[in-house]
């Protein structure tokens, strides 16, 4: 092959390495970006007055005071409003009763809405559920809700060739001429008067516990959950991991069993995630019953059977790693095999096996299928350190997908779900860069 | 050496032949430290050393030469049961340490090797500053309980090794940073921190420049006053240096022992005399 070809292969194979990267950068963008301006908007965000009303009466967050004189500024303008719904109720009830009829469902729709920006109406019995009981928390969602009073959606079917088409009717159209009429300006105008939106910084939505499954409050229960998990299945299969990989590359001497045993590992280690689920719903509950129903031991204890033959390879390449001068130092010096092992091999394999071990952790984290039979609850209560051998819990993974696909208002809590995926790669990046840095740091303290 | 060895060859000296696999000349020294007695070492099936017998004696520096592969390093890592850690490798025969056999299986390795250091090829110190280094195995054996002893032994063990003066100041640093030929001498210090009584060298200075070579080469001729040193070398001019006795090894049997100076001068071999005039090796 002469210099020219060989130049340009080599330019071409340069320019096609580049370009992948740069397409997994661009996937990673496309990726990041929104669950990162999602997320934060779960923290950062226009909140009403019904958020802080929320935080006071649940957390005993914000003052009294501030409160008491927002509810005061807001009071005249909703009371224009009620006054509204009022005369127009009035109105029905002079009507022919086949228009109040008409009229009824129509003005139904309206009051929900109403009901649904500014809280329970006065007069109305008080709502059991909490997400009744308080009006839109978000001020990009009483937008929404102000669009969906102010326009009737309707669908367009006249060409059966194409999917239908969305246009939107402006509702006071359908009360043209009641006393309804004025209500739809007037919210219009003075939503914001009415509700008193600021920009909000809720870092209780790390640390409060959610309210009314996840309509209100935070995601603690979760991101404890997710760390109770992952620090268990850590307890169980770190240790025993590493003991494994000691036992593979010091004591095992090369026959068929160990070889067996190696295999085994890494079929262990392909084996899909949902399988381990259904073993430790089939082992841990049913046959061993290490709990009554889920729990987090249950959890821990699949997800450590998950990550174990990762933990086990990644001691292992870091034992044969060590040179063999320091074992042969050491045993040189009259030092026992076991000593050897715990004084000189194992410390200076540290960085590799805490890298496997973080990695793994971080793995363990962000797993669903375990899980899902064998510790995780959709919605739940936070529980204590004395709880993890009975309970279950909820979990960031488990509820992010509860979130997306089963939750009855999962279009209402969309920031939620956002906030609960950013928290989730964030504590897994956070664990793998710690992993990084304490590497580096563990081997520069070993080389000097 | 080479001159004087051309010349000397040209005399008519009746040299054993090549074929011959016979030990030539005398194994035995007064008083022996170590007594070996028809060694024979199997990797597997493959035999790596045939019936060596010899003596070791005391305060001598005992040179094992020989072309690659001729099994000088797997008898020297015999002596104090190194080769133990290699699952394939089996020993046969005696060798005798204060009159007893180490391959006895009421021996216990720990205080054996404990009593017959190593140095290796390469300078091997742990990932742990100067001081653990040193310190390191007179704790794991007991020989220290506070903290003012280790310190003793520390000082002491490095000043042996003609290592103290350069690192008094930085003990607390890591012993991987030192240069080549001081690491070597750490390890030395390492060795000699538990107060052994044989030192053994597999090839100390072959990864070493001439100037930590001849610093390593005058601290054995000090150390020789106190301990027993057996020293597997590639260097000839090395082992003529450091040397009082020499044995030269060929594919697995001793072809010849005798004073370092009777060696080099007057070989009885001819294997041996083809070695030392650099016809191969």
């Amino acid at each position: 092959m002469n210099l020219g070809t060989r130049k340009i292969l080599d330019r071409s194979f340069t320019a096609v390495g580049i370009t992948s990267i740069l397409l997994m950068a661009a996937a990673l963008l496309v990726v990041v970006v929104p669950i990162f301006s999602g997320g934060i908007g779960a923290i950062f965000f226009k909140g009403t007055i019904e958020h802080r009303k929320i935080q006071y009466n649940e957390f005993e967050k914000g003052s009294r005071k501030v409160i008491d004189r927002q509810i005061a500024e807001v009071t005249p303008y909703r009371q224009e409003v009620y006054r509204i719904l009022d005369a127009f109720e009035a109105d029905m009830e002079t009507m022919e009763p086949a228009e109040k009829r008409d009229y009824l469902s129509k003005y139904k729709k309206v009051r929900d809405i109403v009901a649904h920006l500014l809280g329970p109406i006065p007069g109305d019995p008080e709502p059991i559920l909490l997400r009744y009981q308080y009006g839109t928390t978000r001020w990009e969602k009483a937008e929404e809700s102000l669009h969906d009073l102010m326009f009737v959606t309707k669908w367009d079917y006249s060409n059966p060739e194409e999917m239908a088409k969305q246009y939107f009717v402006p509702r006071a159209d359908e009360f043209a001429g009641t006393a309804l009429a004025a209500l739809f300006p007037y919210m219009e105008k003075n939503l914001d008067k009415m509700l008193l939106p600021e920009q909000t910084f809720y870092w209780g939505f790390l640390t409060e516990r959610s309210l009314d499954a996840h309509i209100f409050g935070g995601i603690w229960a979760e991101i404890q959950g997710t760390f109770f998990l992952a620090v268990g299945a850590m307890l169980f299969a770190f240790p025993l991991g590493v003991i494994a990989a000691i036992y593979f590359t010091e004591y095992a001497r090369e026959n068929f069993f160990t070889s067996v045993l190696r295999s085994a590992n890494s079929t262990l280690a392909g084996v899909p995630s949902i399988v381990f689920g259904l073993f430790g719903l089939a082992f841990f509950i049913n046959t061993i019953k290490v709990s009554d129903s889920k729990s987090v031991l249950a959890g821990s204890l699949t997800l450590a059977i998950m990550i174990l033959p990762t933990i086990i390879r990644a001691a292992e390449e870091a034992i044969l790693s060590v040179p063999r001068a320091y074992k042969e130092a050491s045993m040189g010096l009259g030092s026992t095999k076991w000593r050897t092992i715990l004084t000189v091999i194992l410390p200076a394999a540290l960085p590799g096996i805490i890298t496997g071990g973080i990695i793994s952790l971080g793995r363990a984290a962000g797993e669903t299928a375990p899980i899902i039979f064998t510790a995780a609850v959709s919605v739940g209560a936070t529980i204590g350190v004395a709880d993890v051998f009975t309970q279950p819990t909820p979990a960031l993974s488990w509820n992010i997908y509860n979130l997306a696909s089963e939750h009855e208002a999962a279009n209402e809590i969309r920031h939620v779900q956002y906030g609960m995926v950013l928290s989730l790669i964030s504590i897994v990046l956070l664990l793998n860069l710690s992993a990084i840095l304490l590497r580096a740091h563990v081997s520069k303290k070993l080389k000097g | 050496m080479q001159e004087v060895l051309k010349k000397k060859s040209g005399e008519n000296r009746a040299l054993a032949p090549r074929e011959s696999r016979k030990t030539i000349g005398n194994i035995n020294v007064q008083n022996p430290r170590m007594v070996c007695r028809n060694v024979n070492v199997f990797y597997d099936e493959k035999q790596a050393i045939r019936n060596v017998s010899i003596d070791i004696g005391r305060n001598e520096v005992l040179a094992m030469i020989g072309p690659s592969g001729c099994g000088k390093s797997t008898f020297l890592r015999c002596l104090n049961r190194m080769n133990d850690t290699i699952d394939s490798c089996h020993v046969t025969g005696e060798i005798l340490f204060d009159g007893k056999n180490i391959y006895d299986a009421s021996v216990d390795v720990v205080p054996l090797r404990a009593q017959i250091g190593m140095v290796f090829q390469k300078p091997n110190p742990f990932p742990k500053s100067i001081y653990e280094n040193v310190a390191w195995a007179p704790k794991i054996h007991g020989i220290v309980e506070s903290k003012s002893d280790a310190d003793e032994i520390v000082e002491s063990s490095l000043q042996k090794a003609g290592l103290w003066e350069e690192v008094k100041d930085r003990l607390d640093q890591p012993g991987t940073g030192l240069s080549g030929g001081q690491q070597q001498r750490l390890c030395i210090a390492r060795a000699i921190a538990v107060s052994p009584e044989v030192i053994l060298m597999d090839e100390p200075c072959s990864a070493l420049d001439p100037i930590a070579t001849a610093k390593i080469e005058d601290l054995i001729e000090e150390l020789r006053t106190q301990y027993t040193i057996a020293i597997v070398t590639h260097s000839m001019q090395q082992a003529s240096r450091v040397s009082q006795r020499t044995a030269f090894f060929h594919l697995g049997d001793l072809i010849e022992v005798g004073s370092t100076e009777t060696i080099f001068t007057k070989p009885s071999h001819q294997l041996t005399e083809d070695y030392i005039t650099g016809r191969y090796g």
